[in-house]
Order: C-alpha cells, then structure tokens, then sequence
C-alpha cells in the first residue's frame, strides 16, 4: 500500500470535509482554525500510525521503536536498539500483528539500523521528506513505543516543535556521534530510540535516538535529538548493502580562531586533502557546499557523509581562495567496526582510549545496558527455518545476504557490454591517446602483463600483474592506467570471479558532483577498483582504480559505445589522476586473441596475500 | 449543479485547510528569529564536579546592557559573552542581586537588538509560551539557542521553603508546562508566542521533598527595579539574606582566624580558603582545603550554614568542629572567647518585600 501524498488535492477536499463534518458538532466558540487544524494533524496521525514500528528482541529483554520506508518490508531504527538483540527480531505493527524482521545493515557510528520485514508485500510506509527545510519552531511529532507501553503496538504519538538544527552532539564513547541533528522539545523518551519525527504533513524527517539526560534520569528533559533523514539517505543504498558503514574523516583537525574563522591545526600527509594542497593554517571557507564558521559546522558536514565520498573543500591561504575536491577517509578501521567481535564490550560504547570518559547512558533505548556477566555474548534464540536463507554472516558484513542481492542487480549493468567470457586470450585495443596532440596508442591486455606503446613505439609502458607484483603509476601520472585497465578486462571476462574481493559498496554522487550511481567495489592482490553504474540505464560509467592505500587512484569515465568485434565497447576513455586530466583514449580497433592454453588464474584466493577479507579501506 | 457543489465544497475545504495551517504555523519562524537575537550564550566558571560552566542572557539595551541568573558561572572576574552572530564579547559584572538570583552584566557593544523592559508583557494561566535558553549548552558560536513551547501552568509563589525549594527567592512566578529548566538555562526567556518578554527563566530547582524538578520564570516585573538601579548605578546590594536577620550573628569565621572560600554557590561547600597566622584555627592546626562537616555536632552543608551557626555562639562556648582532610576527619576543639563590641547588624540596607520565608506547609 503505497500512502497517496499528503499534498494531493484529494486528501486536501478530504481534510476540508471532516473539518466541515467536526466543526457543527464542537461548541460555536472555538475558532474554526483551530478545529481545522486539529482535524489536520488526528488525520495525519492515522494516516502515518500503521508506518511506525514496535521493535522487540527475540528473548524479550528490550525493543525500541522504528519506521517503514518501502512496501517490501525496509525499516529503519537505531543502530542501538538493534544491536544486541541478534540478527532477528520481532516487529510489532499498529494492526495488533506481530511479524518477523532480519536486520539488514548497520551505521554504528551514525547509530542508524535498517531491518527487514516479512510477511506483506504491501506494507505502509513512510514517506521520506528533507529533513534540510526543516526551521525551528515548525511543529514535529514523535511515534514510537516509549516505555514499551503498548502490548497491542499501537505506537505512541507525542508532539512538539523544532527546538534547533544542525546541532552536533559528542560520540557517546567512541560510536554514536550525532552530527547535523534535529533537536526537538517533543517527548523522547527510553523506547522512543529509533522512531520517526515527522513534520505536520506526515513526512519522516528523522530518526528519533537520543536526549540530553542528566541528573533527571533517564527520561524527557525537554531536548530530544534525531537524526536528520537526509543524512541516513547518503548511506541508505549502503546499508541496503548489508555493509557495516563506516563515516569520514577529513584527515585534517581543525579549531576556531578569535576572529571566528576555522583553520586546519593539523593534517595527515597521506591524506587526499593533503595531496590536493590543504596545509595547516589554512582556514576552511566552505565544506560540501556549506559555509564553516565553527568546528561544529565542520562536523556536522563531516558527519553526514559515508567515507568515500567526494566533497568540494574551499580553502583560503593568503587571501587567495582554491577549490578542491576530496575523498574523505574512513573514520574506523574495519576490525573497530566489526561488532561481532566486540564480546568483551557491553551494550553501551566504551569511551575510546585517550578520550574523557564519556557518559554513556545517553540514548533512551528500551533496554538498559548491562556490564557483561561473561565474555560470551549470549547467544540468541534461534529464527524461524523459513527466515534463516535471510541473514548470511560474513565477516566485515552485517548481513551478507543483502549485498548478494544489490550487487546481483547492480552487475546487471555490465550485460550491455555483451558476453566476453570466452575472451580469455590477449587482447589488442588500438586507436588515438589525446593530451596536448594526438598520438597512437597500442594496448596489449593478457592475463600476466598490460602494456601500452604511444605513437609507434616512441613511449614504451608494462605492467606485470602477478601476485608479487608492484603496482606502478604507468604510465606515471595516470594513477596506474595500465592496472586499471587490467581489472577492466577481468571484469567484462571473468566478472565478480576475477577478483578475491567483489561486493556492493551503496552509491554516491559521481565525482563529487554528478547523479548517484551505484558503486561495486573489488580487490585483487591488494589493489581496488569502484565500478560505478548509472542508476536509470544501468550503464557502467566510470571507474576508479587504488594501486595502493593513501595515492591518487587512477580515474577512468566511459565516454560513449562504439561496436567493436561484434560487441559493444567503450568508444573513449577519459583518464584522469589527482586533480589533473591525464588524457583521453578513443578506440579505434581491438582484437581479441584466442583463448590461453591454459586456464584463467582462478586461485586468486589462495594467492591472495591480504590475511582479512574486509570491505574497502581507502 | 453537482460540479458547482464539488467545486464549492473543495474551495470551502481548501479555505479551512489554510485556516488551519495558518493556526497551525504559530510559533512563527519570525518570531523565534526576533528573539533569539537578543538572548545570548554566557560560558564563565564552573565545568568541575558536576558544576556546568556555560548559562544564557538577554540584552536589555542596545549598549550591552544583559540580563541573567546570578550563579557559580559569574564567579570569574570576566564571562565569555557570545551573540547571536557569534560575535564574542567579555563580559563584566555590572551588579548582582542573589536574592532575586539576578545579575546584570555589560558587554562594550554598540547598536546590538534588545527587550525594552518597559514594553514587558505579563500573562495568565493557559497562556501559550516560547522558552529560548542554551541548555545543556547545545549552541556554541552563531548556532541558535534552543526553542522550547509550552503553556503558562501556574502563576503562584515560589515555596523558598528550606527543605523544599532551596532558592533565595520566593516572589511570584511563572510555572510553565514545558521542560525549560535545565542545565545552562537560567537566565533564558520565556515569552509570549508572539515573542513578548514575559519572564527569566531561573536556575534549576529540586524538590528535596519530592525529589521533583520545576520549570519557571521569574516575570519580569519583579526585576525591573532592580535591573534598571544596576544599570543606572544606584543600587545598593543587600549584604546578607533576609531571613539570617533573626540571627545574631555573634561571631563570624574570621574570628577565629578563618577565611572561608566565596560564598558563590547557594550551597558552596564550606571549605577553608587559609588561616590567619596565630590566630585560634592555627593553634588547633586547621589547614587551608579543609572541609568543616560538622559545628557542635550539627551537620553544615554549606557555609552559609557554618557562618549561621557561629553566629550563634556565646562567648564562654566551646567550638568542637570536625574537618575533613583528604579521607580522614579530624576533629578540633577552641574556646570561644569574649568579642571587642562591633556593629552586628549591618546587614539590612532595605526595608519591604523581603520579609522572611514563607512558612506555610504544603
């Protein structure tokens, strides 16, 4: 059942009816305004109430609240309610029926969950609204199970008004920072973790977790904070990945001067802020589109992006201004991030090490958090038998069986190309490389070496591509076009098997400015490629190649189709590294040799030299 | 004639639904903006043992007159004043009333947005109210300070009862339905939804009774007189509490070669700040960071309570303190002697409202 939006004319003359139908029957004195708009927000309310979600533990300890947000069954709820209740849980909806949910992916740091519901294909769901037009003082509702008070899940609505935005709250321990936030004098109370706010037309606009408790118990003080539903968009395709998503770090501390401006106080050589110039004492002017002037600003927009992602970065250095695009770096590393083997850790985020201690009982979950009694996570019940093919554990996963499925759909894409899985042989691609003028070019790909001459042999380049091999930036200042170019050829022959590593990573704007595509990520012999497909056609439109952690990748977009051997093939390739365009190939003509006698190298897993299959660490 | 009657009833009903949004609009974004820009975000002492070190204000000229709460943040000379636009200013102690819980600061600013005290509002029960302040200290720089709605639920005395609430006032104010006191918003504003400066909001106040919080204004009116002699420089400031006057107030701390640290909080822990050389105290090796717990076998909290108890001996009387040095309680004994003549009753500078607390039981 899909909701008709709020907005619609006929809900409109709807709403104008009832207050017609309510207004005769209440006493002639309250103002006709008034019983307008309490008829507006009873029917919003009733229309948004089957969307909201009672979230309870298998063994009953605890549960918090959540929200639907597709038909086929997606919710979302706080990355602290689910945890510790096991990779199964149950859900209770306003119709009184209790279904079973899988949960799907997580965002520790972010403290956002997405689970899975089963058993409709038709369920109610929330529609999503940006979070971004929110104002203070527009009125907002809270729905959830505060105090898990209703046994028949009829979701408990309480009201309010936008008491500020953008407001940054400190990581409660080393996870659950909430950056960019709503704060709201709506009551949120212990079980309310995970519910929805919506605006006065029923529009989900953030994901209620967390308030400023003190010395007046756990309970509503009057602030209340949610996180902003535009920022969980930025990771949703992410934790429909099943990933555990991780945030970003600029690689760059920052403070603000008495003048009121921002400037670096420290930055990470191997940083791609580095790389692209930022240097301590710079003052940062705008970040991701967003003027800085304060640490906060600057955290809230770093908090609101997955790591990965390409943000422009403003900068002014001698009263001169530069604008640079940056990659922004994971803020954990994957093992602080993998939550399966943290048996020794309670509920609760401990406070990381060299930080103050922190209090940590800051979010009103249902379930109080209690010191583990043995360093064994008590193992949950089991799920019923029909629901176990949902959840496929896998390290550096929350749940593997959902990237299967995104990185199923998304490989789909590369069907355009056509079949080239007998092309097992060397291949010869030859046309025009452009920089300044243009030249020849002469690629040779085979399985054990990549080589490319430039203007009839008057620039020679090789790469060998064995397991032992260094991986070079050749030809030099191309990032490693010729590796690239390797994994291009792996990819159209031998698909997600020509590489130990091949998972969906979600979707990002492409190169910081451009339409979302959809990322699959890969790993052979310690080098990473990110396919990027366009999310209408489904067309592969680029790639970027990482020969080695904390260097310039080499970028790669695909320019056109032309038909080449009876396939269709990319008609230019746009090489670029750094900040600069290396140069541009158009194809021309390629032949592709016979099969090798011997078979295609399929023991990359046992050859692969990284000890932890992990998901990208760049 | 059907399509005349669809029509007519969706206008009709499109006609109630921009009534209702209009209604349904309040508080207006207007408002909030007009208003927070003259609240202001204080950081000053505190930020040790549980004492937060951050409060709100509001200016009341356009000089950089502001108003706020009289609290441990003030201890230091100077406070971290920080506008609206995030513009930062020090702030100066201009003058201070504990018995109202108000204090009146200056920042050199010039042409800055503030409440005409004069045009202040006063409202009714059931009045419709916005409460804006920095609680748990949520704005820093140009961030907004946090908005809070509610209804006025109460108009009555504040119960300065000791035992129940422990505030120095006990004048009238505004209870108010909403969560408004909290960390860091004493000396906020509450006001009308159309932004009429109604109230102060006070420090936070327990029920020692029924360990029960309140949320409260102190309206504006009870102030004014007072703001308005700090800023023109006429006030005379009430050197002691209106109910220490049935106190003798025989001896005081220094008497006996004390001084003890300021009297800061409403409930400062009664450490010794240094002892005079020679003095009784040093002959009985009391040491500066001592912590009197008990004065002839009474608890003292405070040294409010300390200074209250010497001022009730009698010369002739023996003193029998015990301290607390690091983990060990020391107890110590010292004559009383017999005191030169001295004006005692120096305290009472006015006459009229501040008669003693309300005794009435609830």
């Amino acid at each position: 059942m899909n909701i008709p939006s709020l907005r619609s004319p006929i809900f409109i003359a709807c709403l104008g009816l009832l207050t017609l139908v309510v207004a005769p029957r209440t006493a002639s004195a309250i103002d006709p305004a008034v019983v307008g708009a309490e008829g507006q927000r009873v029917s919003v309310v009733a229309h948004v109430s089957p969307t909201v979600v009672a979230i309870f533990s298998p063994g009953g300890q605890g549960g918090g609240s959540g929200v639907l947000i597709s038909a086929d069954g997606y919710a979302l709820t706080n990355f602290h309610v689910t945890n510790g209740a096991g990779h199964f849980m149950k859900c209770g909806l306003d119709d009184g029926v209790l279904y079973d949910a899988v949960i799907v992916g997580i965002d520790p740091t972010g403290d956002v969950a997405l689970i899975k519901l089963f058993g409709r294909e038709d369920f109610p769901f929330a529609q999503m609204g940006n979070s971004e037009a929110l104002q203070v003082g527009d009125w907002a509702f809270a729905m959830g199970n505060p105090f898990l008070l209703a046994t028949d899940f009829h979701p408990t609505v309480t009201f309010g008004i936008i008491s500020g935005i953008h407001r940054y709250q400190y990581p409660a321990g080393s996870f659950l920072e909430y950056a960019d936030c709503i704060q709201t004098d709506t009551s949120i109370n212990p079980g309310n973790s995970g519910g929805p706010l919506f605006n006065l037309a029923g529009e989900l606009v953030g994901i209620n977790g967390r308030g400023s408790f003190e010395k007046r118990g756990r309970v509503n003080s009057g602030a209340g904070y949610a996180i902003s539903i535009n920022q969980i968009k930025n990771f949703m395709d992410s934790l429909r990945g099943g990933l555990v998503v991780d945030h970003a770090t600029l690689g760059a501390t920052v403070a603000t001067r008495d003048d009121g401006s921002v400037v670096v106080t420290g930055i990470l050589e191997q940083s791609e802020a580095f790389r692209r110039g930022l240097r301590t004492d710079d003052e940062i002017v705008s970040f991701a589109g967003r003027p800085i002037r304060s640490v906060n600003q600057f955290k809230n927009v770093l908090g609101i992006y997955p790591k990965g992602w390409k943000l422009p970065l403003v900068y002014r250095r001698d009263a001169r201004k530069q604008e640079v695009f940056v990659r922004l770096r994971g803020l954990h590393r994957q093992s602080e991030l993998t939550l399966n083997q943290r048996p020794s850790r309670g509920e609760d985020p401990q406070p990381a090490p060299g930080q103050p201690g922190r209090r940590p009982e800051r979010q009103p979950g249902g379930r109080r958090p209690q010191p583990p009694q043995n360093p064994q996570r008590p193992q949950p019940p089991k799920p019923p038998d029909h629901l176990a093919k949902f959840y496929v554990e896998r390290p550096g996963f929350t749940n593997y069986f959902f990237n299967e499925l995104e990185r199923d759909r998304t490989l789909k894409g590369l069907a355009a190309f056509g079949d080239y899985s007998k092309e097992t042989g060397v291949w010869k691609i030859s046309g025009v490389f452009s920089e300044n003028n243009s030249v020849p070019f002469e690629l040779t790909l085979s399985e054990k070496l990549a080589g490319l001459v430039l203007d009839g042999g008057k620039r020679n380049f090789v790469q060998e591509l064995n397991a032992d091999s260094k991986f070079e930036d050749e030809p030099p200042a191309s990032g490693g076009l010729l590796l690239a170019l390797d994994h291009f050829r792996r990819l159209l022959v031998l698909g997600q098997k020509g590489f130990s590593e091949f998972y969906y990573l979600g979707s990002e704007p492409l190169d910081g400015v451009g339409s979302h595509v959809d990322v699959l990520y890969c790993e052979r012999f310690g080098a990473r490629t990110h396919w990027y497909f366009d999310r209408g056609a489904g067309m592969l439109v680029g790639f970027d190649t990482f020969r080695d952690d904390d260097v310039d990748p080499c970028e790669i977009r695909v320019d056109g189709r032309v038909e080449l051997a009876g396939r269709p093939f990319p008609e230019s390739l746009i090489v670029r590294s750094g900040d600069r365009e290396f140069g541009r190939l158009k194809i021309t003509g390629a032949l592709l040799g016979p099969p090798a006698p011997s078979p295609p190298d399929s023991t990359d897993k046992k050859t692969e030299s990284k000890p932890e299959s992990k998901p990208d660490s760049n | 004639m059907t399509m005349w009657l669809v029509s007519g009833i969706v206008f009709l009903a499109a006609w109630h639904l921009s009534a209702a949004l209009l209604t349904a609009a309040e508080p207006a974004e207007r408002t909030i903006d007009d208003v927070s820009r003259r609240v202001v975000k204080i950081f000053g002492a505190g930020g040790i043992r549980g004492l937060y070190a951050y409060s709100t204000g509001f200016l009341v000229s356009s000089k950089g007159h502001l108003v706020t709460v009289w609290s441990h943040v003030l201890d230091d000379q100077a406070v971290t004043v920080i506008l609206h636009d995030g513009r930062k200013f020090e702030g100066k102690i201009l003058g201070a009333e504990p018995q109202l819980d108000l204090a009146v600061l200056k920042i050199e600013g010039d042409d800055l947005p503030y409440f005409d005290l004069d045009s202040a509002s006063t409202s009714g029960v059931g009045t419709r109210v916005l409460a804006f302040s920095n609680m748990f200290k949520v704005a820093t720089g140009d961030e907004q300070v946090s908005v809070l709605h509610g209804v006025i639920a109460a108009r009555t005395r504040l119960t300065a009862r000791r035992g129940a609430y422990e505030s120095p006032y006990n004048g009238p104010v505004y209870v108010v339905d909403a969560i408004t006191n909290n960390p860091g918003s004493g000396g906020g504003v509450l006001t009308t939804a159309d932004g009429q400066l109604l109230g102060m909001i006070g420090k936070e106040l327990r029920n020692t009774q029924t360990n029960t919080w309140i949320n409260y204004a102190i309206p504006i009116g009870e102030l004014k007189p007072v703001i308005n002699e700090i800023i023109s420089g006429k006030f005379v400031a009430r050197a002691e509490r209106s109910d220490d006057s049935a106190n003798p107030r025989r001896y005081v701390p220094v008497d006996f070669g004390l001084v003890m640290v300021p009297d800061v909080l409403f409930r400062t822990p009664a450490f010794v700040d240094r002892v005079l050389p020679g003095s009784p105290a040093a002959k009985v090796d009391i040491r500066p960071n001592d912590l009197v717990l008990f004065v002839n076998d009474d608890l003292v909290q405070s040294c409010r309570l300390f200074k209250e108890e010497l001022g009730r001996l009698e010369a002739g009387d023996v003193l029998k303190l015990v301290l607390r040095r690091g983990n060990a309680l020391i107890p110590v004994e010292m004559p009383v002697e017999k005191k030169a003549e001295s004006d005692t009753d120096k305290s009472r500078t006015r006459n009229g409202k501040n008669k003693p607390a309300d005794e009435d039981d609830e």
